[in-house]
C-alpha cells in the first residue's frame, strides 16, 4: 500500500479536504437552520454559536485549501502537454501516465473512446466554478460571526445566509463530482 | 440612512435576554456585494480569456512557471477583485444601516452572471477564431 506524491496530493485535495468540507457544511447548515426564535435557551444559544462559528470558518478555510491545492499543485499535472500536438504520446494508452500522456492529453486525444467532453465540459467547468465556494463560504462565515445570536431574530437574513451557504456547497459539489469522475476516467498518476 | 424593516425581524426574547446591542447592516451588505462582485469578475475573466488572445497570454503570465496556465490569472485576479471590493465597501458601509435586501438582490444578479460566465458552453462560445 503506497501512494505516489501526485496521488497523495489528489487525496489531500479531493478526499481529505472534501470530507472535511462536507462535515463542516452539514454542521453549519444544521446550526443555521436551527437558529430560530423559541428553539434555544440563552445558555444553549451561546454553546450553539461557538460550534457554528467553528463550522462556518472551517468550511471556508477548507474551501480555500481545496481550490488552492487543486489549482496550483494538482492541475498542472493534469494539464501538462506531454503527448505532442498530435497526441501521439497517448497512442495505445489505456490510462494517462506522467511521462508522455497527461490526463488532459489522454482525454482530448480520444484514444480510449469519446472522452474529450470530460475535459471540454467537466474539467473546464470544475476548474472555474470551484473558486466560487470559498468566496461564498467566507462571506457567510463573516455574516454569521458579525451578527452572532442576533440572526435568530433576523429571519430573512438567516435565510439569505443559508442560500449563500448552500450556493457554496453547490459550487463545491460541481467541482467535487467532476473531480471524482475525471479521476476515474483519467487519473493523475 | 435606511432602517431595517420590521418584516426582517421576529420577536426573540431569548436573544433579548443576552443583552446584545443592535449592529448596522452595512458590513453584511459589503460582504454580500463583494462576493457577488468577485464571482462576477471570475465569470468575466473566464469569458475574456476566451475572447482575447492578448488577455489569455496575460492571464497565463500569472502562473509563475507553475504550469497552471491562464487559470492562474483568472482566479488570482478574481480573488484580488473580491478582496479589494470587500475592503472598499467595508470602509464605505462601516457603521451604516443600509437596505440589505436591495444589496442582496444586486449581489445575487452579479453572482448568477458570474456563474454563467464559468459555464463552458457559454464562455467557449466567445472563443477567438
Amino acid at each position: 500500500m503506497e501512494l505516489s506524491d501526485r496521488e497523495a496530493w489528489t487525496v489531500v485535495h479531493g478526499l481529505l479536504a472534501g470530507t472535511l468540507f462536507l462535515l463542516a457544511f452539514a454542521g453549519g447548515l444544521a446550526g443555521l437552520w436551527s437558529l430560530r426564535a423559541g428553539f434555544l435557551t440563552p445558555a444553549a444559544i451561546k454553546e450553539r454559536m461557538r460550534r457554528l462559528y467553528v463550522g462556518v470558518w472551517v468550511m471556508a478555510g477548507v474551501a480555500w485549501i481545496t481550490v488552492i491545492t487543486g489549482t496550483w499543485i494538482v492541475y498542472p499535472w493534469y494539464r501538462a502537454a506531454l503527448a505532442g500536438e498530435d497526441y501521439s504520446g497517448c497512442a495505445g494508452a489505456a490510462l494517462p501516465n506522467a511521462t508522455n500522456c497527461s490526463p488532459k492529453d489522454f482525454l482530448v486525444s480520444n484514444v480510449s473512446g469519446q472522452t474529450e467532453s470530460w475535459h471540454e465540459f467537466g474539467m473546464e467547468w470544475k476548474e472555474h466554478v470551484g473558486w466560487i465556494a470559498p468566496i461564498l463560504a467566507t462571506a457567510v462565515a463573516f455574516i454569521v460571526t458579525y451578527y452572532g445570536p442576533r440572526l435568530i431574530a433576523r429571519t430573512w437574513l438567516r435565510a439569505v445566509a443559508i442560500v449563500m451557504f448552500v450556493g457554496a456547497f453547490g459550487a463545491a459539489v460541481v467541482g467535487g463530482a467532476f473531480g471524482a469522475f475525471l479521476n476515474k476516467v483519467a487519473p493523475i498518476v | 440612512m435606511e432602517r431595517k424593516t420590521e418584516a426582517d425581524r421576529q420577536p426573540a426574547p431569548e436573544v433579548a435576554e443576552l443583552g446584545l446591542e443592535e449592529r448596522p447592516d452595512g458590513p453584511a451588505a459589503a460582504a454580500m456585494l463583494a462576493a457577488g462582485i468577485g464571482i462576477f469578475a471570475l465569470g468575466l475573466f473566464t469569458i475574456l480569456n476566451e475572447a482575447s488572445v492578448g488577455l489569455h497570454d496575460w492571464f497565463e503570465s500569472w502562473e509563475f512557471e507553475r504550469g497552471v496556465g491562464p487559470l492562474a490569472g483568472k482566479t488570482s485576479l478574481a480573488v484580488i477583485v473580491w478582496a479589494v471590493a470587500w475592503i472598499v465597501l467595508g470602509i464605505g458601509f462601516r457603521g451604516k444601516d443600509v437596505d440589505l435586501r436591495k444589496w442582496f438582490w444586486a449581489s445575487l444578479v452579479l453572482g448568477v452572471l458570474g456563474v454563467l460566465g464559468t459555464f463552458p458552453p457559454i464562455f467557449l462560445s466567445f472563443a477567438a477564431e
